[in-house]
């Protein structure tokens, strides 16, 4: 570990500049300074122990994170249901709109805490060595752990609603796979721009609650107008919520390429976007990420 | 008696080659609009110009220079958490920087979580963190306080605790910015003794400080940063004397014929020794040389005793009154000794010198300059004396305590 010291009085004098010595170039703070291995243990314990802190902070711990989707889910079940009967035409709507509402809850929340995680933990980003991506990446993994938690309870409901278990149901990893690819691009872009645009805060929590709605979470695809459909597909959480109710919930739901008319134009779209997005985030984050301790 | 120029023969573990830092301060807030106003402008900074300097194996090198002289950029460059415009920075070996004590401490985590987190973020593996831990709670002694979060813990126990995951790092090169500055007394001199052993153990450590005392005391070669501008590189001494001369001048900088240089300052103890500690209640005795590079008139020095956060407590000085218009000519050296009664709570302080060459004219050659650091040591504590320290200087006073029992 330590490099070799000759002892004092030690004959062999290297020359002061010798090239050959293991000095390595520093060049500064990076999205990924120190390599893979250390961006991962420092996401894992920053996750862990942010997860840890909300659920054995609070007396009834664990128990908020399910009742708080679950109170969401029982207030639009009602409106959705008893008010504008939305709900009666879909399979297993009650489920569907809890399953919706646990993932889109995952993409909210995770983005609005990205959004300044950086300047929360000023701290460490102005004051230790630090791979910057750690700290939205970290977010996004102490939310994935309440997801994960709450995706039990979703199942559970979705057993006693009479959701019979199908083999696509293997497939949903891959589905929530590009979720979370998308939401950590999503919150690199956010908390990135942040420190130095403090107006993105405001912006992305108006974007937020309108992408909640143009997402299709509280309502099926086929029950939006056909040009409103087409519109909808260009939001790339569309064809991951699409593909999560196909594969868990309702087989017989609309294939994105049903949605999409045949145009595989339309297909392509939300792919092209969200590779855009992930671009766009590496981009930005490896950009801002060496100067981002001067502008907290 | 450590041998510096055999530590110059070592491998260089940090080589830094002209290296130029700049910061644009923004003038207005950072809302978009304003930013976008300000793309271009901004008031610029430049923080660093063109510094180069070898680090050693094995060396303690200190980097001095008074407040906004770049010195810490230059630490923040080093632990690569800032980013230079040009220049290199090469390294050997690991490095961990302590900016601050106790940085990236959650105080809703426990001890035990802190440690961990800690280590992994000085570049540890989490294992290797976690197998620390024994030794870093027995140097704090905080064995029982493991399961403890931080949030419970005295200020005095989170510092112990900070202080014992930077002694435990255990990195081949240190980096410190005043760290020293905190804690009391014996936590200072826990310091010194830990940097002493790392000394002796052959370890690296670049030191940024403002402290004369520390950096004659510790440092193999010291270099001087003044806006930015390497200064001097080299034997501490004659870093800490060009530092008193820094202070010379405009407070914002340095005239290029100063009219006087600070020879020597420090403080003696009751033995007439340099030193840097008092026993509460025992003298301060300030001693100043000052070489006049121009004709003194009227000459009047000035002490100001500064407490934490700047705040003046006291000051003492005098004009010269004698009746020779012409006491110092060009080339001789004012001599200054002066002592104070010290009424001091235990704590550090700063001695602030002012020095004026010509008072009726208003020629002031030194203004207000930190010139010495101290600390007050609490002394035994005697019967009948005040129940507490409260405040910044304790006095001697007498309270009667009697009992008025004929009350109807």
């Amino acid at each position: 570990m330590s490099n070799p010291v000759p002892t004092l009085g030690d004959t062999e004098v290297e020359p002061t500049d010798a090239p050959g010595s293991a000095l390595r170039e520093v060049t500064g703070p990076s999205a990924l300074g120190g390599g893979w291995r250390r961006v991962a243990d420092l996401t894992w314990i920053i996750a862990i122990t942010e997860f840890k802190r909300t659920y054995f902070g609070t007396t009834l711990g664990y128990l908020w994170s399910i009742l708080r989707p679950l109170s969401l889910f029982a207030v639009l079940l009602v409106v959705f249901t008893q008010v504008f009967r939305l709900g009666t035409a879909v399979p297993h709507y009650a489920v569907l709109l809890l399953f919706n509402i646990v993932l889109m809850g995952f993409f909210q929340e995770s983005t609005a805490t990205a959004v300044t995680s950086i300047v929360t933990q000023e701290g460490i980003v102005r004051k230790t060595q630090f791979p910057r991506l750690v700290i939205p990446v970290a977010v996004v993994v102490t939310a994935l752990m309440n997801l994960g938690l709450n995706l039990i309870v979703v199942f559970v409901f979705l057993l006693a609603f009479g959701v019979t278990p199908m083999a696509t149901w293997l497939l949903f990893p891959f589905d929530l796979f590009a979720l979370f690819v998308l939401t950590t691009a999503v919150s690199m872009i956010v908390s990135s721009l942040y420190p130095r645009f403090r107006d993105v805060g405001i912006i992305w929590s108006v974007f937020s609650l309108a992408l909640f709605y143009a997402t299709p979470v509280l309502y099926p695809i086929e029950k939006a107008p056909e040009t409103f459909q087409k519109i909808l597909m260009l939001n790339p959480l569309t064809p991951i919520f699409e593909l999560a109710r196909e594969w868990v919930i309702d087989s017989n739901a609309p294939s994105l390429s049903t949605i999409a008319g045949g145009s595989t134009l339309l297909l392509l779209a939300p792919a092209a976007i969200f590779a855009a997005i992930c671009l766009l985030g590496v981009w930005l984050f490896r950009r801002e990420a060496p100067r981002i301790a001067e502008e907290l | 008696m450590r041998d510096r120029s055999a530590i110059q023969s070592r491998p260089v573990v940090i080589e830094v080659r002209d290296l130029h830092k700049h910061f644009r301060v923004p003038e207005r807030g950072s809302g978009l609009l304003g930013r976008a106003r300000h793309a271009g402008g901004g008031r610029e900074l430049r923080a660093l110009r063109g510094v180069s300097f070898d680090v050693h194996d094995g060396e303690f090198f200190g980097i001095v220079g008074r407040n906004g002289s770049g010195k810490s950029t230059l630490l923040k460059l080093l632990a690569s958490i800032y980013r230079a415009d040009s220049g290199s920075i090469r390294i050997a070996g690991r490095l961990a920087p302590f900016i601050e004590l106790g940085v990236g401490f959650n105080v809703d985590l426990t001890a035990r979580e802190n440690v961990t987190l800690n280590g992994v973020l000085n570049g540890l593996g989490r294992r290797e963190s976690a197998r620390n831990l024994d030794a870093i709670l027995d140097f704090g002694e905080l064995r029982e306080f493991v399961d403890l979060k931080l949030k419970n813990y005295s200020s005095g126990m989170l510092v112990r605790l900070a202080f014992a995951t930077m002694v435990h790092a255990d990195a081949d090169i240190m980096l410190v910015d005043e760290v020293l500055a905190v804690g009391d007394a014996q936590f200072g001199q826990k310091c010194m003794d830990v940097f002493r052993a790392r000394r002796d153990a052959g370890k690296t450590l670049v030191l940024v400080t403002h402290d004369m005392a520390t950096v004659q005391t510790f440092c193999d070669r010291a270099m001087l940063l003044h806006n930015g501008d390497q200064r001097y590189l080299g034997d501490p001494e004659e870093a800490a004397v060009r530092y008193y001369r820094l202070n010379f001048g405009k407070s914002d900088e340095i005239a290029d014929e100063p009219t006087a240089v600070v020879v020597d300052a420090w403080l003696a103890d009751e033995r007439g020794e340099r030193t840097d500690t008092l026993v509460e209640r025992t003298p301060i005795d300030v001693h100043l040389t000052v070489e006049a590079l121009e004709d003194f008139v009227r000459p009047s020095v000035g002490f100001d005793v500064v407490g934490l956060d700047r705040i003046p407590v006291f000051g003492f000085g005098r004009t010269w009154d004698d009746d020779d218009p012409n006491p110092v000519a060009a080339g001789e050296r004012l001599v200054v000794s002066a002592t104070a009664e010290n009424p001091l709570v235990p704590g550090r302080y700063t001695v602030d010198a002012t020095v004026a060459r010509d008072r009726g004219r208003g020629a002031t050659v030194l203004r207000a300059a930190p010139l010495l650091q101290f600390e007050v040591l609490a002394a035994p504590r005697t019967s009948g004396r005040a129940l507490d320290d409260v405040g910044m200087v304790s006095v001697a006073a007498d309270l009667q305590l009697s009992v008025d029992s004929e009350v109807a």
